[in-house]
């Protein structure tokens, strides 16, 4: 110690540590709630410096992954294979389907002179870390220095929506998954075309909010997203909607939120909800993007 | 106080090197729980492993500070706890409150504790896991006021009594042999 105190000064310091950390943690929390942006920013910063740690743990895990799946795999390969041969079958037909439907869609839309949508940029990262803790659903992506990533962008896997990027650092952001307990996304109903909100309840399947009278979700009706508050763009696959035992809407997502392990990031050049004090005037709205 | 300076007798002063050691050996409790909670945030692929980061915690922490108090004092507590609540995306101040509150647990009722078998300390640890998830849940759905499902706190719970005799096991042998500034 560098300075010498006496045995019962240093008896009475040791039994006032704990009492002055835990008035520190509570200190803390106190911070923590009275600027929200600094404890946000620590945090980001220490999942920059831990990212490229993730990202080269990343690769062999997931080769000890599939080694192990392909071990379980290889014990079920004869029904595997017959169910993918039957799914096959169903899907070939709903092939022919689509691509009939493709063709009468694009003939449609060249009679009606429809402008078609600009095709959006998009960046794929890793999927490192969880970063949402117990409390939270949300995942930390790796990306590479200089990316072109920023808050508010819309994260897909291949089979849907997984959520937005809350979060930007230098190597990392940090995307909130639709599940999160924060998460509102408006979203159409496909049979009815009618809106409603998806909130999140960190649970796997989040639920159904606020559609209009008349049109309620129906068991298996499937959900996209909808421009209606410019946050997303519409039509980006969700989910289905399934009706709990209390009959509560939710929705099974599309994507497989469980194991994310590659995200594409689209740039559809939202840039997430405004803050009322930065909203743009009326004017802006219709000035060209840049 | 020097380890060395516990037991009677003359010895020579111990050398640069056996110092370094010493002072090794008595950091790595704490850089290694520090470690295995960087680890336990890792991509293992596995579902929920967002409770394992405070179940590790809770465990290390309260093993350490039963079996060596001195290599895990309370301003490291503080620090773990902090990074518990970095890593664990917890708000700022609930991760360093639930580990010292284990740890206090731990001090207050070490002296008697030791020479339990390890089943009583293993229900001891029950309960003071117990009230560290039950700390934690409570605080979390304060400070963002909401209640948030209690059903993964419980299951941290669980899954920090269920971990806790391989940790213990584990870091009953390093307490023996890597953690003992007296080998150095």
């Amino acid at each position: 110690m560098l300075i010498r105190l006496s045995i019962p000064a240093r008896q009475a310091l040791a039994k006032l540590t704990l009492p002055v950390l835990a008035a520190a943690s509570v200190g803390l929390m106190l911070l923590g709630k009275a600027d929200a942006v600094l404890a946000d920013r620590a945090r980001l910063a220490f999942a920059d410096a831990l990212a490229p740690i993730y990202l080269a743990l990343a690769g062999p895990l997931a080769g000890v992954r599939h080694a192990a799946g392909g071990l379980a795999e290889l014990l079920t390969l004869r029904a595997e294979n017959a169910r993918l041969r039957e799914e096959n079958d169903r899907l070939r037909e709903w092939q022919g389907v689509a691509l009939a439907l493709d063709a009468e869609n694009r003939a449609l839309k060249t009679n009606l002179n429809w402008v078609p949508e600009p095709a959006p940029s998009f960046v794929t990262a890793r999927v490192v870390a969880d970063a949402g803790g117990v409390y939270a659903r949300a995942a930390l992506l790796a990306l590479g220095p200089n990316h072109p990533v920023t808050k508010g962008q819309i994260a897909l896997d291949a089979f849907g929506l997984v959520g937005r990027i809350t979060e930007v650092g230098a190597r990392s952001a940090r995307l909130l998954l639709i599940t999160d307990i924060n998460s509102r996304i408006p979203v159409t109903l496909e049979h009815s075309r009618a809106h409603a909100i998806l909130a999140g309840n960190n649970t796997a399947r989040p639920r159904l909010l606020f559609w209009p009278e008349g049109s309620p979700p129906i068991e298996g009706e499937r959900v996209v997203t909808s421009a209606q508050a410019g946050v997303f763009p519409p039509n980006l696959p969700v989910g289905v909607v399934h009706y709990t035992a209390s009959h509560v809407p939710e929705v099974d997502p599309e994507a497989q939120l469980d194991r994310l392990e590659i995200v594409r990031v689209f740039d559809y050049g939202f840039r997430g909800i405004a803050q009322p004090e930065h909203r743009p005037r009326p004017v802006a709205e219709n000035a060209p993007r840049s | 106080m020097d380890p060395t300076d516990r037991l009677p007798g003359i010895r020579p002063q111990p050398s640069f090197w056996r110092r370094l050691d010493m002072a090794a050996r008595t950091c790595f409790p704490g850089f290694f729980t520090a470690l295995l909670m960087v680890l336990s945030v890792a991509p293992l692929g596995l579902a929920h492993q967002a409770v394992l980061l405070a179940a590790l915690a809770v465990g290390s922490v309260y093993f350490w500070s039963l079996a060596r108090p001195a290599s895990m004092p309370s301003a490291l507590v503080f620090l773990l706890g902090l990074l518990l609540d970095v890593l664990g995306f917890l708000p700022l101040g609930v991760g360093p409150l639930c580990l010292l509150l284990t740890h206090a647990v731990a001090l207050r009722y070490r002296l008697g504790l030791c020479m339990q078998p390890f089943l009583l300390i293993w229900l001891v640890f029950a309960g003071v896991a117990g009230c560290a998830a039950l700390l934690q849940w409570a605080l979390v759905s304060l400070l963002l006021f909401r209640i948030t499902p209690p059903a993964l706190a419980a299951f941290q719970w669980v899954i920090a009594v269920g971990l806790y005799p391989a940790i213990a096991g584990a870091f009953a042998r390093t307490n023996r042999s890597i953690a003992d500034p007296q080998r150095a």
